[in-house]
């Protein structure tokens, strides 16, 4: 009983655009494949066998910025690589969101030196924080499925 | 400790002249800083130390002569020895002779002494910075360079802190 | 914020060929956002066609000041850095650090805590080996090899879990022993584990050793000397790949090391193969010394009974007042080392590993420098990619086996 019988029966399915877009969005999102530091191990467990990020339509990485959504900030961000982090999320198209996953990228964690940017929002808007050094695979994909909630939310004037 | 390393380190100072530090069982030969590439050269082909271990600084600063000490790891595979040197060094902008000809893999060990403690190594064939931004004031290791340390912040100091940390455009 | 660092020709004219000034080859930059660098790697290539005629890797994007910052805290405190550093090897680098402590100040760990430490150091090699292994073949197209070896790792993460409660930052080996005894679970647990992997790593070879498009893309690639790689300051697999059987476990043993029966695997061709053949040879030796350790694995204490550097157990700070004043001052105060330098070396999976450390008489270490593995084995890279093609300098970066964390630190 899918959703094909359903609409047999039915004919049409009436929503507000609205939320078709952000279902859409919310289920399709294309991460990119970057990786700083620890977290991004444990970014590749999430995608990996055991935790299989795929389950929520997420397991195409794109490594290249123009194709993809999601940004994953899985590490510290250090002031040589700032610059770097923010000309990526330029060249991201819009809509897109960013992750700042593990304490590193959301405060710097226990890094607080010359080196290390407190907290990748200082650099780039971020949406979701996933605390925990590094997060388990198991808080990341927490992470996506707040952020997925949040996405189901948006109004398209906030995007106008 | 093996007699036979006594003997090198005998060498090593009856020929360049110094002293020893020695520390948990370890002894460490200080050496002139003008004579190390010649020390090198003699470790490398003489001594049989066939492989560099480390280079790396130790400043100590306040103290002015000699601000840094420039450590030295070297090892010899077939004999089983690890023999350790040092090099003091003085001023702002010290300089000494890179031993990148002898051991390659002092070039880049090299690079990130001169990055770090602003230490010159003269003859590296591509002395640039490493780790820092190439356009980076001063050198981080320094003793007389801060850590950066920012203000954590707390429910107490949040708007405060918020005022002046940078917020990135949409 | 700092712009984008835009290099001119001045800068690196010393570093490529009279030909790239005449625009008859062509400059590439690859990274520092590259899928195939592992990590954060920023390589400027020079190309005739397809061919690198010079490679200038461009390293720390991931400088976090580790070595700076453990100046400014105490000892043990210092010590949750050093995870942070090579993040594959995250034991090894506690062990190394709480190694050279040990040796700064004099202190002895008992047998039991020695022989947890080899069994975690081993298992941690094992996973990271097999993090190279996924990855590695994920670089030469080979992407089921990934997900079998991220199976396994699980198993490992899991018996890290057990016993310190993280799975990647255990921070569990502290000076003069190990936080606390391992639950009893650990030895089933570990056992479980042996009786897999053998067979597991089997699998893994299966799929790649015989395979010809791994053959191909593998066999002759990135050929070094064995004189040119002690030269070069090359350790682990890259350096064992080409001849020397120099591994430090073996060279000056550490933690028990000597009381284990286990092999040196070499290779003499130097090539990607050869380095991904003393991978999975590698693994079986750490299981072999695992299940060593475990069967030798001697009951008694787990951390030193010296209290001027190890905090006493929690059960004796309710009655004996010497112990309450030893636990507050050393984890306020910290605990004083003496003036002096050490330097201790360890075996990570990617080669030597080693921690200089000098004290000035107080609680925090004056100067600590990590000798990183990753850092000499990267150096190597222009050398071994020169004449191959951009495919093959792929399947290069990841055979020298390099962690960025590590380089950069």
């Amino acid at each position: 009983m899918g959703v094909e019988q359903k609409l047999g029966n039915m004919g049409v399915v009436t929503l507000k655009l609205e939320e078709l877009v952000n279902w859409s969005r919310a289920n399709a999102m294309w991460p990119m494949l970057f990786g700083l530091a620890c977290c991004a191990i444990e970014m590749m467990s999430a995608q990996a066998s055991h935790y299989d990020m795929s389950r929520f339509g997420m397991e195409l990485m794109r490594a290249s910025p123009r194709q993809s959504d999601l940004m994953i900030v899985a590490g510290r961000v250090t002031r040589k690589m700032a610059p770097v982090v923010r000309r990526l999320y330029d060249q991201m198209p819009d809509p897109k969101w960013v992750i700042a996953m593990g304490d590193c990228a959301s405060c710097g964690g226990v890094f607080n030196n010359y080196a290390v940017v407190q907290g990748v929002d200082e650099v780039v808007p971020v949406d979701v924080y996933v605390a925990g050094c590094p997060p388990r695979p198991d808080a990341l994909i927490h992470g996506i499925l707040t952020l997925h909630e949040k996405v189901r939310g948006e109004k398209f004037k906030d995007w106008a | 400790m093996s007699d036979l390393l006594q003997t090198y380190q005998q060498r090593l100072l009856e020929t360049f002249g110094g002293s020893t530090i020695e520390h948990a069982g370890d002894v460490t030969v200080v050496l002139p800083a003008e004579n190390i590439l010649a020390a090198a050269r003699m470790i490398h082909d003489e001594l049989g130390f066939d492989y560099l271990v480390y280079v790396t600084a130790v400043d100590y600063w306040p103290q002015e002569n000699p601000r840094f000490h420039v450590a030295y790891g070297f090892r010899s595979l077939a004999q089983k020895l690890t023999l350790y040197v040092r090099a003091p060094v003085s001023g702002i902008e010290p300089v000494l002779p890179s031993i990148e000809s002898v051991y390659k893999n002092a070039n880049w060990q090299e690079r990130e002494v001169y990055d770090m403690f602003g230490i010159r190594f003269e003859g590296h064939p591509d002395l640039r910075r490493i780790l820092m931004p190439a356009d980076w004031v001063g050198h981080p290791q320094r003793k007389d360079y801060p850590l950066g340390y920012e203000e954590p912040q707390y429910s107490f100091n949040f708007d405060e802190i918020k005022a002046r940390k940078p917020a990135p455009k949409e | 914020m700092t712009q984008i660092q835009e290099v001119t020709l001045d800068e690196i004219r010393h570093l490529v060929s009279e030909r790239a000034l005449t625009g008859e080859t062509m400059l590439l930059n690859m990274g520092p956002q590259h899928p195939s660098t592992h990590g954060v790697l920023r390589l400027l290539l020079e190309l005739d066609g397809e061919t690198i005629v010079n490679c200038i890797p461009d390293i720390g994007y991931l400088h976090t000041g580790i070595e700076k910052n453990m100046e400014a805290k105490t000892y043990q405190k210092a010590e949750v850095m050093t995870d942070r550093m090579d993040y594959m090897n995250t034991v090894g680098n506690n062990f190394t650090y709480c190694l050279a402590i040990e040796k700064l100040v004099g202190l002895d760990v008992p047998p039991r805590a020695q022989a947890i430490r080899v069994i975690l150091a081993e298992l941690t090699r094992i996973q990271s080996h097999l993090v190279w292994l996924g990855t590695a073949a994920l670089d030469v197209a080979a992407m089921s090899v990934f997900l079998y070896c991220f199976r396994e790792r699980e198993m490992i993460l899991d018996i890290m879990e057990l016993v310190s409660g993280q799975r990647m930052m255990t921070t569990y080996i502290r000076p003069g022993g190990v936080w606390r005894d391992v639950p009893v679970e650990f030895e089933t647990a570990v056992r479980e584990f042996l009786k897999i992997i053998p067979y597991r790593i089997d699998e893994y070879e299966s799929m790649l050793s015989k395979n010809p498009l791994f053959l191909d893309r593998t066999v002759g690639i990135g050929k070094i000397s064995a004189e040119e790689a002690i030269n070069w300051g090359l350790t682990g697999a890259t350096l064992r790949a080409s001849g020397p059987d120099y591994d430090v476990r073996k060279f000056a043993p550490y933690s028990g090391y000597e009381q284990y029966d286990f092999d040196i695997p070499t290779r003499t061709e130097g090539d990607v193969y050869a380095r991904y053949i003393l991978h999975i040879e590698e693994m079986r030796q750490s299981i072999r010394i695992i299940q060593q350790a475990l069967d030798k694995l001697p009951l008694g204490p787990v951390r030193s009974n010296n209290y001027k550097f190890v905090p006493p157990p929690r059960s004796e700070i309710g009655t004996s007042m010497e112990a309450l004043i030893h636990h507050f001052k050393l984890w306020t105060e910290g605990f004083n080392a003496p003036k002096g330098s050490v330097y201790v070396a360890t075996e990570s999976p990617r080669g030597e590993l080693g921690c200089f450390l000098e004290g000035d008489g107080g609680p925090k270490p004056y100067r600590v420098h990590f000798r990183a593995p990753s850092f000499d084995n990267l150096q190597v890279l222009p050398k071994l990619a020169k004449g191959h093609f951009v495919a093959d300098l792929v399947a290069i970066i990841g055979s020298i086996d390099i962690v960025l964390g590590d380089i950069d630190r």
